[in-house]
């Protein structure tokens, strides 16, 4: 028997839409290290928005000194150089700063994606069921069955490797695990008399879905988006280290590729490898900060 | 009176109707277990227009079910139900769309019915926006279905969510919100089973009053024969599936003639302080649709059960007022 | 009456919430006898669930017990300090909580669950505990085979016969058993209605059954005590609360009951509104919104009247209570308050 509340007495203010997108997307603004995970996120945007006034030079250009020697393997400071450069003398500051640039699109583009096709194809199938179901989730059945990272590296390598082809082959791995869960979320959300009511009320289930199931499972995209923002930095990062990826972009991965190629470690070129490797390990645990933080809300049982 | 024009008298005709349910899958199949439901299953009855039906029988009777396949939530697996002559499985599109604005449904559970993040009005809104109801019409239809539902200053609440609500007022706006397109016939699905039984008595008048102002044709599905015998003047005992007994709601409220019906009006529960402590003439144990015994299925609980029952499906048989399906009638 | 086996005193308990106090019960006396089912009663909201649970002390964390004396055996529990009150707790006073069929963990089977009250509590070994359990089985109507199985393998009218046996596991003198039957149907509640009442005899218990239907108490029980907005409107025997209710409140109640026994023609008849809200109770009566025989008297605080030996009302119309009873069972009486 639920408690029967007494009825309240003020009228509601209408809240406005921000506080209720805030509301709807519940973003974990209570847990320190979701925050914290914010916070990196904000400055990694920042700095790739502002990509062009913070770099001091073109990254892919390749640079000389000012007594016209080849700027290569110069230590950080040396020649006006923050970071130094590489071995083909090019400026590390400025890739590193045009790393979170390729890291953010692919990041941003890949957990979009993932979530998109995740959502719509758990909505779809836990809502219709029966045979749409069955199909689509044989097909999620097969997407589990393919080991991740040699599929996007033989699709990325087969569509040209371009950032663009690496999102794609991801999209097309990941958006199984947003849609299981949709869909099982979405099938108890169904059974809500709520929903049965719109049915009655004569509603078109296109309606019912965007109306009164979706709202309900956008923190869930969310969180899955999150997760394969840190998925796609680090297979992205993986498949340039080993030479699959995009040889126009300047991402992380490339430059740890590019340092170990000209065996960087060997002339303790630190300057040159630490500093991208620490941007995709901040990154790809700002994500997982706020995924987090999310599952801590969305399933506040987990962490008893 | 022009014979031709006159509508005909039965508005919902349900025969042989089964509603089974898969469930288990393979897994349960395999050791041996039935996976079928039959949450419906081989029922037959006729409601005129105008008329209150009360269907009355315990959790997992397959009452809800009975409801949704009135409504066309759920469509048959067996049998023919007609809706104004339509047979509802061939209901579709355009006509389906006319049917859910003529075929109402309220509902159990008035917390679960509304969605949380909608403010009553939206609510409310909804059927009228599907039905094409032009937006400057429906706030005045809004205020006067909640007026019918006897929600005092209706205006205050169109702004609420359904949380600052009481639990009869929520129930309330279910009602007008299964009201507010004018439907012929309405499905109430222990609607206040879920309220306090001080609040229970508004929210019954107000259904019964609607019902009369509307001339409704109602189904009111209860376990609880004396909230069923305060709205409907006819009733249908279901167990498991069946129906044990159709008549005239009195006449089963004083002369129950089906076992079960005898075991349902023996266990209302009365507020007098002077009344009879006899045990109630029914087993232990709870209808189990998954293993229903053979013969008559409520045999393993019925106090006359005798070999015939065993062997033999009692079927309905007319006894006065009434049809019973036993094997002492 | 004889010596109560519990009185209770003027019992206060606040809930905080946010910077205010919700007085959930404001001043409740009333007293169990040994050996009986004392109905409580009263709608959602009243403070029904709060007195149960601060009897047996397990009250919710932003709870206090601000004031009163709950005397159980010469002993005030509400100043028990807590380890005495956790000795206390299953073997003198047992609790059921509302909807305890749904709180059965569905990952135990059910003689595992009472196998751990039995032997944590009971101090029972592993046979001690198997054969105990099968006992209880027994006294609950349950086939003891099935002790191995799964909450989720019962019923809900089993799930609620565990709940009992659970509770009556460490023989307690007082069951407090917060409304055990109201999500059961009609013939599932009247068999659990008549085991506890068979074993409240046969074990020679004390229940308190804590329900919003009156219709359960004039079933089972031999006392009432109702309430209303978090005090005690009227207490003595189901008798004399039933068949002469003193109090408006109660009055009322009886008219929205349907009654199988009745005429046909009968209309029921609500008490329109809800109960007041207790972070912020109205002066006086707090039942005077709701009640047709208000007076200007009853702004102000109503006495507890003694309409007859063991029958307290609060009311300051107590004493007309019998003709206020014809009025009452008139239903333009409460329409005009609408
Ligand atoms: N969607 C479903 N899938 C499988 N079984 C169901 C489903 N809905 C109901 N049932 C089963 O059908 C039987 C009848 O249920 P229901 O119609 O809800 O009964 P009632 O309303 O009388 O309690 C029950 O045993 C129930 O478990
Ligand atoms: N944990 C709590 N915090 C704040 N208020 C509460 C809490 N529990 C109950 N209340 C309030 O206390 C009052 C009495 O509640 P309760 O004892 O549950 O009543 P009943 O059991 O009669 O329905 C109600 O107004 C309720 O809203
Ligand atoms: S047919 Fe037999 S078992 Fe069934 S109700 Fe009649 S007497 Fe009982
Ligand atoms: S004190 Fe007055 S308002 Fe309160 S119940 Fe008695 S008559 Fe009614
Ligand atoms: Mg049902
Ligand atoms: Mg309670």
């Amino acid at each position: 028997m639920p408690e029967i509340a007494a009825p309240a007495i003020i009228k509601p203010r209408r809240p406005n839409i921000l506080a209720r997108m805030f509301r709807t997307l519940r973003l974990p603004v209570n847990d320190p290290f979701a925050v914290a995970g914010l916070l990196i996120y904000l400055v990694f945007i920042a700095t790739a928005v502002f990509a062009d006034q913070i770099t001091t030079h073109d990254p892919t250009e390749i640079l000389y000194t000012p007594s016209y020697d080849l700027a290569a393997d110069l230590r950080p400071g040396q020649d006006g150089f923050i970071m130094g450069t590489t071995s083909l003398g090019r400026d590390i500051f400025s890739q590193l700063v045009y790393g979170s640039r390729s890291a953010l699109l692919i990041g941003v583009t890949a957990a979009f994606m993932v979530a998109l096709i995740g959502s719509i194809i758990g909505l779809v199938a836990g809502y219709f069921g029966r045979l749409v179901d069955a199909v689509l989730m044989r097909l999620a059945d097969i997407a589990f069955g393919i080991p991740f990272l040699p599929f996007v590296i033989v699709l990325a390598a087969f569509l040209q490797p371009s950032i663009w082809n690496v999102v794609i082959a991801m999209a097309l791995v990941l958006w199984r695990d947003t849609a299981r869960v949709i869909r099982s979320q979405v099938l108890t959300l169904r059974t809500r008399g709520y929903v049965e009511a719109a049915r009655v009320a004569g509603s078109s289930d296109f309606k019912i879905i965007v109306r009164h199931i979706a709202p309900n499972i956008l923190p869930l995209s969310f969180l899955y988006g999150s997760i394969a923002i840190g998925w796609a930095i680090l297979t992205e990062a993986s498949i340039s280290f080993l030479g699959f990826g995009d040889p126009d972009s300047i991402s992380w991965g490339y430059m740890l590729q590019d340092a170990f190629a000209s065996q960087a470690l060997a002339k303790q070129a630190y300057y040159w490898f630490v500093p991208p490797g620490i941007c995709i390990i901040l990154v790809v645990s700002a994500g997982f900060f706020i995924t987090r933080g999310y599952e801590n809300i969305l399933f506040p049982k987990l962490n008893r | 009176m022009n014979i031709v024009t006159k509508k005909p008298e039965v508005l919902v005709s349900v025969h042989e109707a089964r509603l089974h349910y898969q469930v288990g899958g393979a897994f349960a199949a395999m050791r041996g277990k039935s996976t079928v439901v039959k949450a419906v299953d081989g029922v037959t009855f006729d409601i005129r227009r105008g008329e209150s039906v009360g269907l009355l029988g315990e959790s997992g009777c397959g009452k809800t079910s009975m409801g949704r396949l009135l409504l066309k939530l759920e469509d048959t697996t067996g049998g023919s139900i007609h809706f104004d002559g339509e047979e509802l499985g061939e209901v579709r599109r355009h006509r389906l769309k006319k049917f859910r604005s003529r075929a109402q449904l309220i509902f159990q559970n008035p917390f679960d019915a509304i969605n949380p993040r909608f403010t009553i009005r939206a609510t409310l809104s909804e059927p009228l926006e599907n039905a094409g109801i032009p937006r400057s019409e429906r706030e005045d239809r809004i205020i006067k279905a909640l007026e019918l539902v006897r929600l005092p200053e209706p205006e205050q609440f169109l702004d609420r969510y359904p949380h600052q609500l009481s639990g009869g007022q929520l129930q309330r706006v279910v009602m007008a919100r299964a009201l507010i397109l004018q439907p012929e016939f309405v499905v109430a699905d222990e609607p206040v089973s879920m309220l306090d039984v001080s609040v229970r008595a508004g929210v019954l008048n107000v259904f019964r009053d609607v019902r009369d102002r509307l001339g409704l044709t109602a189904i009111y599905i209860s376990h609880d024969l004396a909230l069923v015998r305060y709205v409907c003047e006819r009733t249908i005992v279901m167990y498991l599936g069946r129906i044990m007994e159709d008549g005239p709601t009195e006449d089963i409220v004083h002369e129950p003639l089906h076992p079960y019906t005898k075991a349902l009006v023996a266990a209302v529960p009365v507020p007098n302080p002077d009344q009879s402590h006899d045990p109630l003439p029914i087993g232990r144990g709870a209808p189990d649709p998954r293993n229903p015994p053979s013969g008559c299925v409520f045999r393993d609980r019925c106090p006359s059960a005798h070999a015939r029952c065993a062997s033999e499906v009692p079927q309905p048989r007319p006894v006065g007022s009434r049809l019973v399906a036993c094997h002492l009638f | 009456m004889t010596e109560p086996l519990l009185s209770v005193r003027d019992l206060r308990v606040s809930y905080q919430v946010g910077r205010s106090f919700v007085h959930a019960v404001d001043g409740a006396s009333f007293d169990i006898p040994k050996g009986s089912i004392t109905g409580l009663v009263g709608e959602s909201g009243c403070g029904k669930t709060t007195v149960a649970r601060a009897l047996t002390r397990v009250i919710a964390d932003n709870a206090a017990i601000t004031g009163g004396e709950i005397l159980f055996e010469g002993r005030d529990l509400a100043k028990l300090p807590e380890r005495e009150m956790n000795a206390l707790r299953w073997r003198d006073i047992a609790f059921v909580p509302q909807s305890a069929m749904n709180s059965l963990d569905p990952v135990y089977t059910v003689e595992y669950q009472l196998g751990e009250v039995l032997r944590r509590r009971g101090g029972m070994d592993r046979r001690q505990a198997r054969k105990r359990s099968e006992e209880l089985f027994e006294m609950v109507g349950i086939d003891a085979n099935r002790l191995n199985d799964y909450p989720h393998q019962f019923s809900g009218g089993m799930r609620q016969r565990v709940a009992i046996a659970l509770a009556l596991a460490l023989n307690p003198k007082l069951i407090i058993a917060d409304e055990p039957v109201t999500a059961l149907d009609v013939i599932v509640q009247r068999q659990i209605l008549d085991q506890l009442k068979e074993l409240q005899v046969r074990l020679g218990l004390s229940v308190i059954l804590v329900t919003h239907d009156i219709s359960v108490v004039a079933y089972i029980c031999d006392r009432t005590v109702v309430m209303y907005a978090g005090k005690v409107a009227e207490s003595g025997t189901m008798q004399a609360a039933l068949t002469a209710p003193s109090h408006p409140y109660t009055m009322g109640l009886r008219n929205a009951f349907p009654d199988l026994q009745g005429a046909a023609s009968g209309v029921l008849t609500p008490i329109e509104g809800a109960p007041p809200n207790l972070a912020n109770p109205p002066a006086g009566c707090r039942f005077k919104p709701r009640c047709p025989f208000a007076l200007d008297v009853c702004g102000s605080e109503p006495p507890v009247v003694d309409v007859a030996p063991d029958h307290p009302v609060l009311c300051h119309r107590a004493r007309e209570s019998a003709a206020l009873r014809i009025e009452a069972a008139k239903t333009e009486t409460w329409m005009a308050r609408a």
